[in-house]
Formats: structure tokens, sequence, C-alpha cells
């Protein structure tokens, strides 16, 4: 009981890195500083490449403006990756739930604020409706995540294109294009892009600082280690798919209001743009591991080299050829890393198993 | 005073009956060793006792009143905590958040609702635990996932014994085990059970069951087949008694 002092001899090299310094170290490791690094890398670049036009207010703006609803689907994506999961469903959900209120918000008429809530309240039930199913068929009837979501993929997707004949609807009520579509704050802030920054705060919190964020990370890490302590496994999955929907639901109402569009054709590259965002952030696909500041940096690193190549002149389609890259390098560096901490353990995709990381042992 | 009782423990699996009618038994700050080959029923003795199963027949006492252990988190309200031989720690958790994990300490009032944990005092109360066993766990805000297997073994002890307040299992926390590692469990071993605490544990070594055991239970076919002092018996005995090749000379 007292004899702490004598039991010091085991492992001195991680007795190394101690309290103060374990906390600083531990974050320079993160991958999402790494990724930090290299947008700032790429700004640079294109600063000094078009000092005059690239680093205006107003190309700032509109690299903020065009992430900022895919922040939105980010933080919801963020939540699933880290338990091992994956939403494909995240594009269609927002579609259907652009159509939905667009309609409700045709029946109501009027084109005041009353609209506008019901609208934006409507949006935020259907994407949660579908984050439930999500999470239900995955949790409940263990279907494997990338399969539920592939098929709710389709299925809001094509009950999007029967209500409205796949034709787009363009009713989004004034006070909200005026608003969140395009009004500013202040000065030259965007009024979408402050909404979308409160939700990414907001997630932030809740994944790193409470009790249903540590859940979230403990179910990616070891489901089965959550069980046995009484963690309800099962329960919180459903509660994260439920979560991503409703992001996905209420990025729906600001997609409306930003496009004045339910852009239902337009969408089908959204859910693997804000995969790829979320894992150049340094969230992992095996689960256990990530941050929604990484998630933010990984998805302004796509929209910033958009921007640059067209200010460049270059072709914007390189754009797809080198955040392809960047992925393929942030999965590689997550890899290593994970072979580096969990030796000996048997790497697998854990969506493609029954849900997530569920049947994987901790290593041994 | 015996604090944990079975007697005729009975479990089927298929055609293989993994327990034919053991008994077992642990006292207050007593440490058990639960030896015997390999498909002698221990593990599965084990999961009857922590409520990770349940047995077909027989009964379970605790301080002398039958017991029910439908599921672990049943037998963790009575005070009975298992460290199995996987640990069931999350990888990327830091040690406090292992600790805690399941029981956090919330922020008091409208935080605490919110979700809010006070993590604070989940590291001061974690800190105090590794402290008080001796388990070198330093580095509180590391990974468990890339720490030693000693230190992984020393969070999950401590984890137990922390929350235990009847009975801990140990499922061969030696193992994996380097010399000096299995020294500080052999340790903690010895320092949670002067708490108080019944500790049981299965392993093949049977230097380390002469070691720390108070007592031997050997299991072979699914029954107990003997009990012995650890300080009046001998490796000789111990093996022929898991082998089967002694005569009815049960010691008590």
């Amino acid at each position: 009981m007292t004899s702490i002092a004598a039991k010091e001899n085991d492992d001195t090299e991680l007795l190394a890195d101690d309290q103060p310094q374990g906390r600083l170290a531990r974050l320079a490791r993160l991958q999402a500083l790494q990724i930090v690094l290299v947008l700032a890398l790429i700004i640079v670049v294109f600063a000094v490449l078009r000092p005059t036009t690239f680093l205006t207010p107003f190309n700032i703006r509109g690299i903020v403006v065009n992430t900022s609803i895919l922040a939105v689907l980010g933080v919801g994506m963020t939540f699933v990756i880290i338990t091992g999961g994956i939403d494909l469903s995240i594009g269609s959900v927002l579609v259907f739930s652009g159509v939905i209120a667009d309609k409700t918000m045709l029946l109501m008429g009027g084109k005041g604020w009353g609209t506008a809530i019901v609208g934006i309240v409507v949006a935020c039930l259907c994407g949660l409706g579908w984050g439930l199913i999500n999470g239900v068929l995955i949790a409940r009837a263990r279907v494997p995540p990338l399969i539920v979501t592939l098929g709710t993929l389709g299925m809001a997707l094509g009950f999007s294109q029967i209500i409205t004949g796949g034709i787009d609807l363009r009713d989004a009520p004034d006070v909200l294009v005026n608003s969140v579509g395009f009004g500013n704050i202040v000065g030259q802030i965007p009024t979408l892009s402050v909404i979308a920054l409160l939700v990414v705060v907001l997630g932030g919190i809740v994944l790193h600082r409470t009790r249903f964020g540590l859940y979230t990370f403990a179910v990616g890490s070891n489901a089965e280690a959550g069980r046995r302590v009484g963690v309800r496994v099962d329960r919180h999955l459903i509660k994260v798919y439920a979560l991503a929907g409703l992001v996905a639901g209420f990025a729906g109402i600001l997609n409306l209001a930003f496009f004045q569009s339910t852009t239902i054709s337009g969408q089908s590259n959204t859910n693997l743009n804000v995969i790829a965002g979320v894992v150049i952030g340094g969230t992992s696909l095996f689960g256990g591991v990530g941050s929604i500041f990484g998630t933010v940096i990984g998805l302004f690193i796509p929209s910033v080299l958009q921007n640059g190549f067209v200010i460049l002149g270059v072709q914007s389609f390189w754009q797809q050829v080198v955040v392809g890259a960047v992925l393929i390098g942030a999965v590689f560096v997550d890899q290593a890393r994970r072979a580096a901490a969990l030796r000996g353990s048997s790497l697998q995709f854990p969506f493609l198993s029954r849900f997530g990381s569920g049947s994987r042992k901790v290593n041994r | 005073m015996t604090l944990l009782r079975a007697t005729g423990l009975v479990k089927q699996y298929g055609h293989v009956k993994a327990l034919n009618g053991a008994d077992f038994d642990v006292a207050a700050g007593e440490v058990v060793a639960l030896i015997g080959d390999n498909g002698a029923g221990k593990s599965t003795l084990v999961r009857m006792l922590s409520g990770s199963e349940q047995p077909d027949g027989g009964q379970i006492l605790l301080d002398d009143e039958q017991v029910r252990l439908d599921t672990p988190a049943a037998a963790r309200r009575l005070g009975i905590e298992t460290v199995f031989q996987d640990l069931a720690l999350a990888p990327h958790l830091d040690p406090v958040q292992n600790m805690y994990l399941g029981r956090e300490i919330m922020r008091p009032g409208l935080l605490g609702r919110l979700g809010f944990m006070d993590t604070a005092a989940m590291r001061a109360g974690s800190r105090q635990a590794f402290e008080k066993l001796g388990a070198t766990v330093r580095n509180l805000s590391g990974e468990v996932g890339s720490m030693s297997g000693g230190q992984k073994q020393g969070v999950a002890v401590a984890r137990a014994a922390a929350w235990v307040s009847k009975v801990i299992f140990l499922d061969e926390p030696t193992a994996a085990l380097g010399v000096v590692q299995t020294r500080n469990v052999l340790d903690l071993i010895r320092r949670v059970a002067d708490e108080g605490i019944g500790v049981v544990f299965i392993s093949h070594s049977m230097p380390h069951v002469m070691e720390v055991a108070d007592r031997v239970q050997v299991m072979r076919q699914g029954r107990m087949v003997a009990t012995y002092r650890a300080k009046d018996t001998n490796m000789e005995q111990l093996v022929a008694a898991m082998t089967g090749a002694f005569r009815e000379q049960e010691a008590k």
C-alpha cells in the first residue's frame, strides 16, 4: 500500500513523458495538427503565387462559405467514423430533408419566419428519422454500416425523386434565403458560416468534453470493453447515427437556403467528400481516434485547393487528383501510427464487419 | 469467514460438460489460486462466478445468501469484479478514462446533467488507486494501447481493485508478462487481499501459485478435486492432483 517508490523500475522509457509534457507530446502527435501544417503550406503557396487575389476578404469568404455546409455534415460523420462506422447516406438525407421542408413550407404558404422555422424543424426531423433508421438497423439488426447506409442512400434519394418527379424545388422563403443563404452577420462574415461554426463548436464540446463523446470513442476503441463495464453500446450507436442524420437534416435546410434549390442531383459525391475531409483530418476509419477540429481542417484542404487552382488558371480537375493523394497519405499515416501503437493486433476494415469495431479484440 | 461459495455448479456446452458439479469458496482477505489442466473448467467457473454466463445447475452464495449473477453488471453491483485475460481495456482511451468508463463522475448540477464529467476528480481518484496498488502507471494521459503489457495489466487490476468490495477474479494475470511486471502483479494481488478482498486467480505457473496463494484449489474434468494450504503443499502434489495421478488424499 505504501511502497509506491519501490515500483518505478517498470518501463522507464514510458515514465519519461510525464504529466506536463505528456499532454503536449500527445497533442503534437495528433494528425490534426500535422494536417494544419499541410493546409498552411497550401495557403502560403497560393498566397505567394497570387498575392493580390488569393488572400482577399472576398475570396476567403467564398472558400469559407463553400466549406460551411460540408462542415455541418462533417460533425456527424466524425462521430460515426470514431465509432468505427460509416454513413454514406448523408447526401441523400440532406436532399430528402430539403425536399420535405420545401414541400411543407410551400403548403403553409407564407414567406416569413414562421414558415421558415417550421421548415427548419421539419428538415431536422427528417434527418433524425433517417439517422434512427440507420442506427437501429446497424446496432440492433446487425447489418454492417456500409450496407445499411448504402441502402438508405438510395432510398432517401429515391423518395426525393418520387416526391418531386426529379425536378428540383425552389421554394425556400425569402427570409431564409436573405439571412442564412446570402446574409452577413456583420461586415463580410457570412451568416451561414457562423451557423456552421456554432454546430462545429457544439459538436466539438460534445465529442471532447462530455460522457456522450467519451462513449463514442470507447465504442470505437473496444465495444466489448464498453459492454463489460455497462456502457449500452447498441443504444449509443443508435444515438450516434441519429446525430449524423440530424445534422444532415439541418444541412438540408441550410443547403436549400444557400442554393435556393433542393439540389437533387448535386449531392451524389457529398458523402465521399465529407468522409475524405474527416479522414484527412485524422479521424481513423478503424475507430477510436478523431477530432472535430481535424475534420474542419480536413474539409478546408479540398476547398482551398479548388479555389486556388481556379485562381491560378489550373484546370480545377487537378483538385480531385491532389485531394485523392492527400487522402491516401492521411490514411497511410494513420495506419503507420496504429501499427506502431498496437503492434500485433489484426487490422481490418471495421465497418465491413458487423457494426464498426464491435468484434475487434483488444491486443493482448 | 467465507465470502463467496459455489456448490455443485454444472455447465454444459453441447455434449461437453465443462462443469460437472464444481464446488468453490473464497474467504475475505484470502488469495485463492485456481489451477488445473487445460479444459479443466477454470475459466468456465470464473465466467459463472462473474456473471458472464449462467450455470445450468448449482448454487452461488455471497455472504451466505443465494445470489443470481445474470450479467457482469449484476455481479459488479454485488461487489464482484473480474479481470479477464484480454483485460477489456479501450486501447485509445487513457488510464483515467478506462478506470471510470461506465462509472464516470459527473459535474454537479446542470453541467453534470448535460453530460459534462468531473475529469479532475476522476484523475485524482485514478492516481490514488494506482498509487495504492503501486501500479506503475505514471502517464495518466497516454493511450492505454501504447503502454506495456505490465502497465495495461496494472490499469485493469487497479480498475477492478478500485471498484471491488467483495471478490476479485483474475484470469491468468501473469500469462503475458515479463519477470519484473509479473513481480508487480503478484505484489498487487497481495495488496488487494490485504484490504480484506477475496482474490481468486487462475494461473498455470506453479511457482507464482505457491508464492502468493493462501490456498490452492485444483480443478479436473469440471470438478474441484482438491484444495491445499499453499504452505503445506508442494509442486509434485499439485501436479499430481491436476493430472489425476494422486490417490484420494484430499488435504484440507
